[in-house]
């Protein structure tokens, strides 16, 4: 889904707030939300792509003014009322109030019916693809050409492990792109590597 | 009933959402409340920048070791007893050098080989970090207070899928003859991210 997490490039947003030796957690809570979210993974209540993508699914302006750790709180809380561990309301009796959640997913797909092996130095582009569902392709990625650089083991295939759909695990390509090409005339140089499934490629 | 219709209107605090899925999950026999105390002292005291710091001492002063992380990062640092998620099945490591800079990042939410280089630190799951340093790594880095000069070349890692990155910072000058032990610690988190190089101290 083309949804505010997929944040690399756009414009508007002010420095840094880096203070050096600057620490993950701030306040008890984050420590608890961030071990609650891993607990649940670990003991199969959820994977990480459903995970990643019920934070993909809340609210924008929710997700905008939430701190990192509010947002893995919410995946949480969604998937275990969206999976029956917990009712809505029970969760909102105990806390006392009412409990934001994320928005209901849309449907997922399977591995792209074709797909091809790429090697170190081929061309390639990413297609243009849009889906409703989870996936992790930036979207300054879209339908740009890069070079491969390597290929990655095989994992779960996002766009389907998010939502339940029976999937084969495919490679990532390591794919260089370079900056002006992803933003013209409106970047500085540099060269960008991202991870890219499979299934997102086509020979360039 | 009190007056429960205003009770849900108020979103309740962070606080009191962690302590009602905590409480849940406890009621059943899921053992939340264990895994907070497992989990966040994991977090805190065992998945940390030390870690990363004595990879990059070794890979400083064993050039066989070097040539395996290079080559397999996952398996490079098993030998040094640190583990990896499972879903964490690649560990690639960035090398720089005095014409290149590698910095990691991740656009679409925070990841990190956290059990290596550490928790990322705020600023690193900030919109603005995410959002600025695919496209004004330069500038983006100068703010951070690295100064780059015009010929050393930028190479952004977006982590977008489960392989993780850890970059490998030069050796300073000034530290020839040190021990491991004294290398591992002048090598900080930050480095590790590629947002800073290393002096001798």
């Amino acid at each position: 889904m083309d949804g505010i997490h997929d944040m690399g490039g756009r414009q508007g947003f002010g420095r840094v707030r880096f203070t050096q030796g600057a620490t993950a957690f701030h306040a008890p809570w984050e420590v608890r939300a961030n071990a609650l979210y891993a607990h649940a993974v670990r003991i199969g209540l959820f994977n990480m792509d459903e995970y990643r993508h019920a934070i993909e699914r809340m609210d924008p302006r929710h997700y905008l003014t939430a701190s990192y750790y509010e947002r893995s709180l919410t995946s949480l809380l969604t998937l275990c009322v969206e999976k029956g561990v917990v009712p809505r309301e029970e969760l909102e009796r105990r806390a006392g109030g009412s409990v934001p959640l994320a928005s209901a997913s849309a449907p997922g797909r399977g591995n792209a019916s074709s797909r091809e092996r790429f090697k170190p130095g081929d061309s390639v582009r990413v297609k243009l693809d849009s889906v409703p569902g989870h996936i992790r392709m930036p979207g300054y990625i879209r339908g740009k050409t890069g070079v491969v650089v390597s290929e990655s083991p095989a994992y779960p295939f996002p766009d389907a492990h998010a939502h339940g759909v029976a999937s084969e695990d495919e490679p990532t390509y390591d794919v260089r792109f370079r900056s002006e090409e992803l933003w013209p005339g409106s970047s500085e140089p540099a060269l960008v590597h991202v991870g890219v499934f499979q299934s997102y490629l086509e020979r360039a | 009933m009190p007056d429960t219709n205003r009770a849900v209107q108020r979103t309740a605090s962070v606080e009191a959402r962690v302590d009602a899925i905590q409480a849940a999950l406890d009621e059943r026999g899921l053992k939340a409340s264990e895994a907070v105390e497992e989990l966040g002292h994991l977090a805190q005291e065992k998945w940390i920048p030390e870690n990363g710091a004595r990879v990059v001492a070794r890979a400083w002063v064993d050039p066989e070791f070097r040539k395996r992380l290079l080559a397999n990062g996952r398996a490079a640092v098993a030998d040094l007893g640190l583990a990896m998620p499972k879903h964490h099945r690649h560990l690639v490591v960035l090398e720089n050098t005095p014409k290149v800079q590698n910095v990691i990042c991740c656009t679409l939410c925070s990841c990190t080989a956290f059990t290596i280089i550490g928790l990322p630190p705020d600023w690193y799951k900030d919109l603005e970090y995410r959002s600025r340093v695919v496209r004004e790594s330069r500038t983006v880095l100068r703010e951070m207070g690295l100064d780059l000069p015009a010929d050393v070349e930028i190479r952004v890692w977006d982590t977008t899928a489960d392989t993780r990155y850890m970059v490998l910072p030069e050796r300073p000058a000034g530290t020839e003859g040190w021990s491991q032990e004294r290398l591992a610690s002048i090598v900080t988190r930050d480095s590790l991210i590629g947002v800073a190089r290393l002096e001798a101290r």
